[in-house]
């Protein structure tokens, strides 16, 4: 037994050689056609998958500046907006006040040639009327004198009648 | 659902084989009358190398047996193949004999003319013995299995795993991620990948094939075999020494801090740990799968010392339970050797800290 178990541990020649050819050949077939094409698979599977995070990360990333840049952009426009239409409002109260006062201004400016035509239309029209009512006056005055004056003591009362009348319509 | 097939397989392979080789030996103690069992002699046939493969022994005492190739070179016939059934039961062939008594037991010899053996002149024995064949088998499994896992990540490409991919994917992952990695850094470790695999799985392999003892090329003690395991220790220090930069060989030859005047002491005592690295990775697994060997059969021999069926139950429950106790160990070898083979190398890699 004790012989037995020292041939267990004394190498023998055959097995040694057997084995190295063996384990030899294993490894350069399994290291060119097995190990270097799985490893590279799984080494090129893991780097795309390390890729596709981390762009996935980045794509988060800018879509979050993104968002926070349209909100931006959003709040800006906005205010361009309110301030848009502040103007404007402004702007039209102004028109609307100037064209107000303009108008306003025209029309007293009407109002006053108009009254000024009416005034000067007037005074011809009196003056016109003076006239007439003169040659009237004059015509009738003709006329009743033709036929009065024959009539003494009635000249005088006519005569002061006439002056009143004169003297009432210059007032 | 098909790995639970596969594990189920696995063990009904060794139930099998269990109690196939058992009833094979009863028979045969049976056979020779009520000659005293010996279990230390049905043990260590078994554990040690043999040149025929032994499957079975008829009621009768005729052995069932595979006869495996001989192949031995002398001095003076040179080259002969040969195969084992003519050495036989003893048998003269060519003036080879395979001896079976005496200190030469299990090896061929020459005889010579006076019908006494050569001692001063044994062959070179280069046969394909049960070892060589059970080891010759795991490296073509695991050449198959490779070579077609290699091409279906040829098919999938950088997709999710599938199939066969899912189950060695891990292990290979594993190799990588937590022997390689971490022992050889990161930039360093694709360049021992390779080896780092291919002993990880050859071991393996051979552990597990010689888990399962039946049928042949299964159950033949491979990486309980002295010889594979300082082929594989031999090719760890091989790599450590060829890989080994200027920091490695002056710490050797011209140790830092250590006056001139010890140098004579130190050197031998480097030189010693560089070989007694590569030394203990041979024992430990020649060790582990020899003693897991030695228990599982010496459990089922109890069966024969005590010359009682009543007893079997109890001894194939023991075997159960040290057989998946042996299947922890079949992967922790595996481990363990490549573990300490990327540290042996990442020793003699490392630059200054």
């Amino acid at each position: 037994m004790i012989l037995l178990a020292n041939s267990l541990t004394t190498p023998a020649i055959g097995t040694l050689f057997w084995s190295a050819l063996i384990f030899v050949l294993f490894f350069l077939i399994l290291t060119k056609f097995a190990w270097k094409p799985i490893l590279n698979a799984v080494k090129s599977r893991d780097e795309m998958i390390k890729g596709s995070l981390e762009s996935a990360a980045k794509a988060r990333e800018e879509m979050l500046k993104l968002q926070s840049d349209n909100e931006a952009i959003m709040r800006k426009a906005r205010e361009e907006r309110e301030g848009i239409l502040k103007e404007a409002r402004e702007v039209r109260d102004k028109l609307i006040f100037e064209a107000k006062g303009k108008a306003a201004e025209e029309a007293e400016k009407l109002v006053e040639k108009a009254r000024a035509a009416i005034e000067s239309e007037k005074r011809k029209a009196l003056s016109e009327i003076h006239e007439q009512v003169a040659t009237l006056s004059v015509e009738i005055a003709s006329k009743l004198l033709g036929e009065k004056l024959k009539q003494t003591g009635e000249q005088e009362k006519l005569i002061d009648n006439y002056l009143k009348e004169i003297n009432f319509n210059k007032n | 659902m098909k790995t639970r097939i596969v594990i189920g397989f696995f063990f009904f392979l060794i139930l099998a084989g269990t109690t196939i080789s058992a009833f094979g030996q009863g028979v045969e103690e049976k056979a020779e009358g009520k000659e005293k069992f010996k279990a230390s002699t049905y043990v260590l046939e078994h554990i040690a190398d043999s040149h025929e493969w032994h499957i079975l022994t008829k009621k009768n005492g005729e052995s069932v047996v595979i006869y495996l190739p001989v192949i031995v070179f002398s001095k003076e016939s040179g080259l002969n193949i040969f195969s084992s059934k003519r050495l036989a039961h003893g048998q003269k062939y060519k003036g080879f004999r395979l001896e079976e008594e005496s200190d030469l037991k299990g090896k061929i010899v020459l005889i010579n003319e006076e019908g006494q053996v050569d001692e001063e002149n044994l062959p070179l024995d280069f046969s394909m013995t049960k070892t060589v064949i059970g080891m010759l088998s795991a490296a073509i499994i695991g050449l198959i299995l490779f070579l077609f896992l290699a091409r279906s990540y040829k098919k999938t490409g950088i997709s999710h795993p599938k199939g066969i991919q899912s189950f060695l994917e891990p292990i290979i992952l594993f190799v990588r991620d937590d022997i390689a990695i971490p022992n050889l850094g990161l930039h360093k470790y694709e360049k021992y990948m390779p080896y780092l695999l291919t002993a990880f799985f050859f071991i393996l392999i051979n552990n597990l094939m010689g888990l399962i003892p039946f049928p042949p090329p299964f159950g033949a003690n491979v990486t309980g075999n002295i010889a594979i395991t300082f082929v594989l220790a031999f090719c760890t220090f091989l790599i450590t020494q060829f890989s080994g930069n200027k920091l490695y060989w002056k710490h050797i030859f011209a140790p830092p801090g250590v006056p001139f005047w010890l140098l004579p002491v130190m050197i031998p005592v480097e030189l010693i740990g560089i070989i007694s690295k590569p030394f203990a990775l041979m024992i430990r697994l020649f060790a582990n799968i020899t003693a897991g060997h030695i228990i599982l059969l010496s459990l089922i021999c109890l069966i024969f010392i005590f010359d009682s069926l009543a007893l079997a139950p109890v001894s194939v429950f023991f075997v159960i339970f040290m057989d998946c106790l042996e299947l922890l160990v079949a992967f922790l070898q595996a481990y363990i050797f490549t573990l300490l083979s990327a540290l042996f190398i990442s020793l003699a890699i490392q630059e200054h800290h």
